[in-house]
């Protein structure tokens, strides 16, 4: 179990992580999830023993770690960029950590081939990391990690430098590696659908704190203030008269307990743009102020009465600005905040 | 997977204040052997220099300091200095821009050459230069018809042989590192090739230009043989006043007002290189190497013409030089050149031209190795950037000064050597090592310079990637730096082997008589009257550029472009 309590991280004008606590059960992924700046990296830094801590500890199995130094906690960290060493092959780096404990030339290429398998590119073991492309390039830094067979695995922004494409593909593949290795892992990142694909648990962190914390559904359904809500995800928020409009149209709790959504004791509510749907038969009525077309949806900004001004989807190309539609609710789209 | 490797046993036995401090105390001693090495061979002769001249009963003496910058002759030195240096400085510039230009945005066949033709001067033994510069100009050398010989223009002329390199490198690394897509969106935009090169290129090259300046002007006010073996009586720098002061008046309080003067001066000018190369490198990160050189273009002409001219003005004392050394008398000869290994050739020397070849090699290993030693201790230090104000205040300071023997009188640190270092336990006077050592002290800070920015350039997280896969702290750094090292290194050893072989202004106070070195040899040469003394001093001039040149052939093939870059 890595424990954090009460983490503290402060630069000289500024303080990059406050007074964090989190746990992390053994055999767990847990996604750090953050705008840029708001010191999830430099968490993940101090975890690795990169950053001396201001204030509070940080514990792995019980121990505190305070005055480890990085090479001897065990951890491995994959960064952002790879950090490949340039000057050898794609083995030799592999086989970087092996080597450092001392593992036999034949071992150690058993087991960069092995993890050259496991990580989709066999037959890479001679390539120079300048060759290799982006997605390439983060997989063999990941073979690396795992090839320390590192208590904990820490993982910054380890897909972000990818493209869109690629970064689903290789969350996908993470994911698998992580769960198929059982390994624990901290990852952190900006993007959402990364740390929902990869992590079981999530902490969003916003300005050095966490905001939240939880299993990945619960924070991406019931996100706990208007910050986290509009961080992942949430674009619209409803109060007063506004939500009570809308409330109308949602299913009672009470008596269909099984549809997801938001608490009625809550006053505020927060629509992900997938909450209202341009529906013939739908109840809400509004007209279209703006609309932009992307790959496999029409993205509305529709003024509706009662509501005020809304983000909605739509399936099919057609409401233009100007043109009057009606909208349905989709509850599992809306969340309510207590304030 | 395989269970983990690590017992966390080992987790809690360290205590916090070891946090990740370990090598940064490894390190901190490390320093201290430079800093000791500066301390004894460079702060403690000049300051005794000083304190003879200011402090000369125990006491603080300041009522010559008046008397001193008083003199009609102190003035006009001081003018003749500022005047030259100044002059010496925007030639230079004027000249190496468009050379920079040439060799290192545009691409064309026989570009290295000419880069390592451009390089090569400023290695060249000071004499040496002032021997060629002499034998192009003087009343039988080819130019001899212009009158130049014994005026002020041989001196400046010098200056910019010897410092185009400088300018020439320094912009020319930036530049060629800048990238294209600025200018070219500058262009798109609407502006002139003219506005562009104002508002884009000339701001983004600017820290490299005030740098590569700022360190000119340093080279040209403390340039010491060139003066010596140029200016004659008539006309003397700053430097070669101390010297004059020191050796031939004795007047040691006119000698330290001066230094000090110069220190002062000196201290000044590096501090604005050092700030501006600290810009320079936050605006290397950013551009990258999205750069590439283009072929020529109508328009290059005019740059490429200076670059033409430039390389001509480098060669033609050089084809001077050697082309007088062969002249014997009426017609040609290698007369001069069977005379250097004779030792009975001259009564001006005790040791024939060879044998004083050796001493040369041999003080100059010597020097090498000490300066690379202490120069890499140097450079990982000043590469790091701790995070606390205070200790990178104090990275920065050192860094400062190390580059101070760059500009501090040579002469001032080689009389201050003989006047400290003559009694116990320092009593150093009468030993061999002394050479060496102050030749270390001019090279050490061109190591310096060559090596940190190669370390500096290592992404530091390569050393964390390294250290959270489980390398210690030596063995990351290592892994991280010492593949980038192996060529810069090689090429700092053949920089600073060149520049000790050619030192001359301290080396000229403290070679013995009986074991001189060659500048010493060729300055003693050149004293004499005689055709025989100065065609001997043509050959030994040949022998030594040779040497120093093959040298720095060598250097430039590795194709280090932090070698004499500032």
């Amino acid at each position: 179990m890595l424990e954090l309590t009460d983490l503290t991280v402060a630069f000289p004008g500024a303080t990059a992580v406050d007074d964090v606590s989190l746990q992390v059960a053994e055999g767990d992924v847990l996604a750090v999830l953050g705008p840029s700046g708001c010191g999830k990296s430099t968490l993940l830094r101090a975890v690795a023993g990169l950053e001396r801590p201001a204030a509070g500890s940080i514990a792995w199995r019980g121990a505190d770690l305070a005055g480890v130094p990085t090479h001897e906690r065990g951890f491995a960290l994959m960064f952002q960029d790879g950090q490949l060493f340039a000057q050898g092959s794609v083995a030799d780096n592999i086989g970087y950590p092996m080597r450092l404990r001392g593992v036999g030339r034949r071992a150690r290429a058993t087991r960069v081939a092995e993890l050259l398998e496991l990580v989709g590119l066999p037959g890479y073991a001679d390539r120079r990391p300048p060759t290799l492309s982006g997605g390439e390039q983060q997989r063999v830094a990941l073979a690396r990690s795992l090839a320390a067979d590192p208590q904990l695995l820490l993982l910054d922004e380890p897909l972000s430098s990818l493209d869109r494409a690629l970064r689903d593909r290789l969350a996908g593949d993470l994911r698998e590696i992580l769960v198929s290795t059982g390994t624990t892992a901290v990852l952190v990142t900006h993007d959402h659908d990364e740390a929902f694909t990869v992590a079981d648990r999530m902490a969003v962190m916003l300005d050095g704190r966490i905001a939240q914390e939880g299993p990945s559904t619960e924070v991406w359904r019931r996100p706990v203030s208007r910050e986290v809500a509009s961080f992942i995800g949430f674009e619209t928020v409803l109060t007063g008269a506004a939500a009570d409009a809308l409330r109308a149209h949602l299913p009672d709790p009470h008596r269909a307990s099984r549809v997801v959504g938001p608490d009625p004791a809550d006053p505020v509510l927060a629509l992900r743009r997938s909450a209202l749907r341009v529906d013939p038969a739908g109840p809400l009525r509004g007209s279209v102020l703006r609309s932009t077309t992307v790959s496999d949806a029409v993205h509305l900004e529709v003024e509706v009465d009662g509501l005020g001004r809304v983000a909605a989807i739509s399936a099919d190309l057609g409401p233009h600005p100007g043109d009057s539609v009606r909208l349905a609710v989709d509850p599992r789209g809306v969340a309510s905040l207590p304030d | 997977m395989s269970p983990p490797a690590a017992p966390a046993a080992r987790h809690t036995r360290r205590a916090p204040s070891a946090y990740l401090t370990r090598p940064g105390i490894a390190l901190g001693l490390a320093a201290l052997i430079p800093v000791a090495f500066l301390a004894v061979f460079f702060v403690l002769p000049v300051g005794g220099m000083l304190a003879r001249g200011l402090w000369p009963e125990g006491r603080l003496d300041l009522s010559g300091v008046p008397e001193v910058l008083g003199r009609a002759r102190t003035l006009r030195v001081l003018g003749f200095t500022l005047v030259s240096s100044l002059a010496g400085t925007v030639v230079t510039l004027l000249l190496g821009l468009p050379v920079a230009f040439a060799l290192y945005r545009l691409r064309f066949p026989g570009r290295g050459l000419l880069r390592a033709v451009v390089v090569m001067p400023f290695v060249l033994p000071t004499v040496v230069v002032g021997v060629m510069f002499r034998s192009l100009l003087a009343s039988g050398g080819p130019l001899g018809g212009l009158g130049l010989d014994g005026t002020w223009v041989p001196i400046l002329l010098a200056f910019v042989f010897f410092n185009l390199a400088v300018v020439v490198r320094t912009v020319g690394g930036l530049w060629e590192g800048m990238d294209r897509r600025a200018e070219e969106s500058a262009a798109t935009l609407g502006a002139s090739p003219w506005q562009v090169w104002r508002t884009v290129t000339l701001p983004a090259l600017a820290p490299g230009i005030i740098s590569a300046a700022t360190l000119v002007f340093l080279f040209c006010s403390t340039a010491f043989g060139v003066v010596l073996t140029l200016g004659g009586l008539r006309y003397g720098t700053i430097e070669t006043e101390i010297y004059l002061l020191t050796v031939q008046f004795l007047d040691l309080q006119g000698a330290a007002v001066l230094s000090v003067l110069q220190l002062v001066a000196v201290v000044a000018m590096l501090a604005v290189a050092s700030r501006t190369r600290s810009r320079r490198e936050q605006v290397l990160r950013r551009v990258g190497d999205r750069a590439a050189a283009r072929r020529p273009r109508r328009d290059d002409i005019p740059a490429l013409a200076v670059t033409g001219l430039v390389v001509a003005f480098v060669l033609a004392p050089v084809g001077a030089l050697v082309a007088r050394s062969l002249r014997v008398g009426q017609g040609w000869g290698l007369a001069h050149y069977r005379a250097l290994t004779d030792p009975e050739a001259t009564s001006a020397l005790r040791v024939s031209v060879t044998e004083a070849m050796a001493n040369s090699l041999r003080t100059a290993v010597d020097a090498t190795v000490l300066a690379m030693v202490l120069g890499l201790v140097v450079a990982v230090l000043v590469s790091r950037r701790p995070r606390s104000v205070g200790w990178s205040r104090l990275v920065s300071t050192l860094d400062g000064a190390f580059m101070l023997p760059l500009g501090i009188s040579a002469v001032t640190v080689g009389f201050g050597f003989l006047i400290t270092l003559d009694r116990p336990p320092l009593d150093l006077r009468t030993s061999p090592i002394l050479v060496p050592i102050a030749q270390a002290m001019v090279a050490l800070p061109l190591v310096v310079r060559t090596l940190a920015p190669v370390l500096r350039s290592v992404d530091p997280r390569q050393r964390e990637a390294a250290a959270a896969l489980g390398a210690g702290p030596w063995r990351a750094a290592w892994t991280a730096e010492a593949p980038v090292l192996a060529r810069p290194l090689l090429a700092a050893t053949g920089f600073a082997f060149a520049v000790s072989l050619g030192e001359f202004g301290a080396t000229s106070f403290l070679a013995r008589p009986d074991r001189p070195t060659v500048p010493v040899v060729i300055y003693q040469l050149i004293s004499r009257p005689g055709a025989e003394h100065l065609g001997m001093a043509l050959a030994a001039s040949v022998l030594l550029a040779l040497v120093t040149v093959v040298v720095m052939g060598v250097v430039e093939r590795l194709r280090v472009g932090s070698v004499g870059a500032f």
